[in-house]
């Protein structure tokens, strides 16, 4: 079960937003550039947000560029899953390579601040502050196999290949 | 039932009957990463225990994004991709050479290929009936590793176009249009499926612009046939041995079609902070802007600066506005100085940058100002893209460009022409 914070964004939350390429030179800085997570669409937040908190977005979160830098800053300012209504696909894919979590719900009735308490293996989200219960989609099988490693490094040095 | 143009190319790359929906696992013919995602594709290779590639000439690292350095975190980041590539014996280019998107559709792209690239604008070469997709360092790695991927085979939306384009508009029309149609989701995980007369019609240069911009409307790959015209370019590439014909089936299954009348299009811009912001050049007249910039791996080939010398021929930039010009690659800037409209531009008042991405993606070479608003013939307009989250992004064709070059602000170019 985690529990946390949300924080929540609007849609079409880019890769530009969270890590923008302005920053490219801190990339093979991961713990600077992590200082600036999502620095162009709310400045604030990486003095905010706290170990398990949860980001909680729009539609087409992670649009934009291929830059694995975007999901692995989140998840080093210590964002524990991100709740969106829907994902844009690279970023799904390499937010899950790295172990982060996104998962599709219904984002509308949670407000920022919320406490949530979700259960990754029911697939419920429980919002604290309002009481509400959501449900989110279930993380397709074959991704859902690699973020059960603890993500691609891990699922490749286990298995030499992959076994779908 | 027959097929699209992504479960063929994926079928015979997974040697399987590939069909949308279906996971495979396909054999990769190009693997390649850039400066700003290369040097944790690195990382994440070193992490994976990999002793050697799975085949070097299959894998390709570029230095374009920061080019040349700007500063010494990116020269050490081009640092770590010479040693890897000199580790391992993987394709290499040097700064100035061009911007990945465009070397890989001048020398590396063949139809019928599987392409991933640790950039999301590697859909570019679906222009030559190429699935070519982005992914993140790690997938990138791994493909580096392993020499293959797994993919989801996409469903996919046919656009078919049909009619001539009016004077003053072109493929970055069409395809500004249709994201703003369709939306900067309206095609995630699926493939966009070019055909209609005005394609088969069409050049390389306008099917690599609209293939570039597929990401754009969330979609896996942007795909066209590989018919005489992708035989014509490879055999002025000194690449006649990489053709082969592409086409996807009469009887394949689309999840949905959508027509499009080209001759109905006029020009159009994306306003900020997203590209499917859609609005017609002539409706934002008065917009003023104080940069332009021609080039990117969406705009900056050959016939996208012969448009904008064409109209900036014997006129001037307006004084409170620069235009910034760069060519997409080497090739392009030595065919383009031997045509003249380097000079043109450059005596309009241009700034030529070298081969790469430029001020693009915000790094380097015309970061914006605050409040200052830019017309830029990319492919993206996100808050902060260009440096600066208090600036404005428009995108649009290369004649638009030029034309709101001369004016100062955002202008229908057949008030110019
Ligand atoms: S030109 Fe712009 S969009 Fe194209 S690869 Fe370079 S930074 Fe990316």
């Amino acid at each position: 079960m985690l529990t946390g914070r949300a924080f929540k964004f609007g849609d079409n939350i880019s890769t530009d937003h969270i890590t923008p390429g302005r920053l490219a030179h801190l990339r093979s800085n991961l713990p600077e550039l992590a200082k600036h997570v999502m620095e162009d669409t709310d400045p604030t937040f990486a003095s905010r947000v706290k170990a398990g908190d949860f980001i909680v977005a729009g539609n087409n979160f992670g649009l934009g560029s291929s830059r694995e830098h975007a999901p692995l800053v989140i998840k080093m300012a210590g964002v524990r899953a991100i709740l969106a209504k829907s994902v844009a696909r690279i970023f799904f894919r390499n937010a899950i390579n790295v172990g982060l979590p996104v998962l599709i719900c219904d984002t509308t009735l949670i407000d920022d601040g919320d406490e949530l308490e979700v259960d990754l293996a029911a697939g419920t989200v429980k919002d604290k502050t309002n009481g509400k219960q959501l449900t989110f989609s279930k993380i397709p099988e074959v991704m859902l196999r690699i973020f059960n490693e603890g993500g691609l490094i891990p699922y490749i040095q286990k298995y030499g290949d992959f076994k779908l | 039932m027959g097929k699209t143009l992504a479960e063929k190319i994926l079928s015979q790359k997974s040697g399987s009957d590939a069909r949308a929906g279906d996971i495979v696992i396909a054999k990769v013919d190009l693997v390649f990463a850039q400066d700003t995602t290369g040097p944790l594709t690195v990382r994440q290779f070193q992490a994976s225990g990999f002793k050697r590639l799975a085949n070097p000439q299959q894998i390709a690292l570029f230095r374009d994004h920061a080019a040349p350095s700007p500063n010494s975190g990116l020269s050490n980041d081009h640092i770590i991709l010479h040693q890897f590539a000199r580790q391992t014996g993987c394709l290499i280019y040097a700064i100035g050479e061009g911007i990945c998107h465009q070397i890989v559709a001048e020398s590396l792209a063949k139809p019928g290929d599987v392409i991933i690239g640790a950039d999301s604008h590697t859909v570019t070469a679906g222009g030559l009936g190429a699935f070519a997709t982005g992914m993140g360092s790690t997938d990138t790695a791994i493909a580096f590793g392993l020499g293959k991927t797994w993919l989801q085979v996409p469903q996919s939306i046919k656009i078919v176009v049909s009619g001539n384009f009016p004077e003053g508009v072109g493929a970055k029309d069409l395809i500004l249009h249709l994201i703003g149609q369709i939306g900067a989701d309206g095609a995630t995980y699926k493939a966009l499926e070019f055909g209609g007369n005005t394609v088969d019609n069409m050049s390389m240069s306008p099917r690599f612009t609209i293939a570039n911009m597929a990401v754009e409307a969330g979609a896996k790959v942007g795909l066209f046939a590989a018919d005489k015209t992708t035989q014509q370019y490879l055999d002025s590439q000194g690449r006649s041995n990489h053709y082969q014909p592409v086409a996807s089936d009469a009887d394949a299954a689309y999840a949905q079609t959508i027509s499009i009348d080209a001759a109905n299009l006029e020009p159009t811009v994306s306003q900020p902070h997203t590209v499917d912001n859609i609005a017609l050049a002539r409706e934002l007249k008065g917009t003023k802007v104080q940069q332009v910039v021609i080039g990117t791996c969406t705009n900056g080939r050959l016939d996208d600066l012969a448009i904008a010398a064409d109209i900036l021929k014997g006129k001037k930039t307006h004084h409170e506005t620069r235009l910034i010009v760069v060519p997409a690659s080497r090739q392009v800037m030595l065919e383009a100085i031997t045509d003249g409209y380097i000079q043109t531009l450059i005596e309009a008042g241009a700034v030529i940058l070298p081969p790469g991405c430029g001020p693009c993606l915000g790094l380097h070479q015309g970061v914006l100002g605050d409040v200052e608003s830019c017309l830029s013939t990319a492919n993206r307009n996100f808050k902060g893209r260009m440096g600066n989250p208090n600036a404005f992004i428009y995108l649009g064709s290369p004649a638009t460009a030029a034309a709101s070059t001369i004016t100062g602000e955002i202008t229908d170019p057949r008030e110019v022409m």
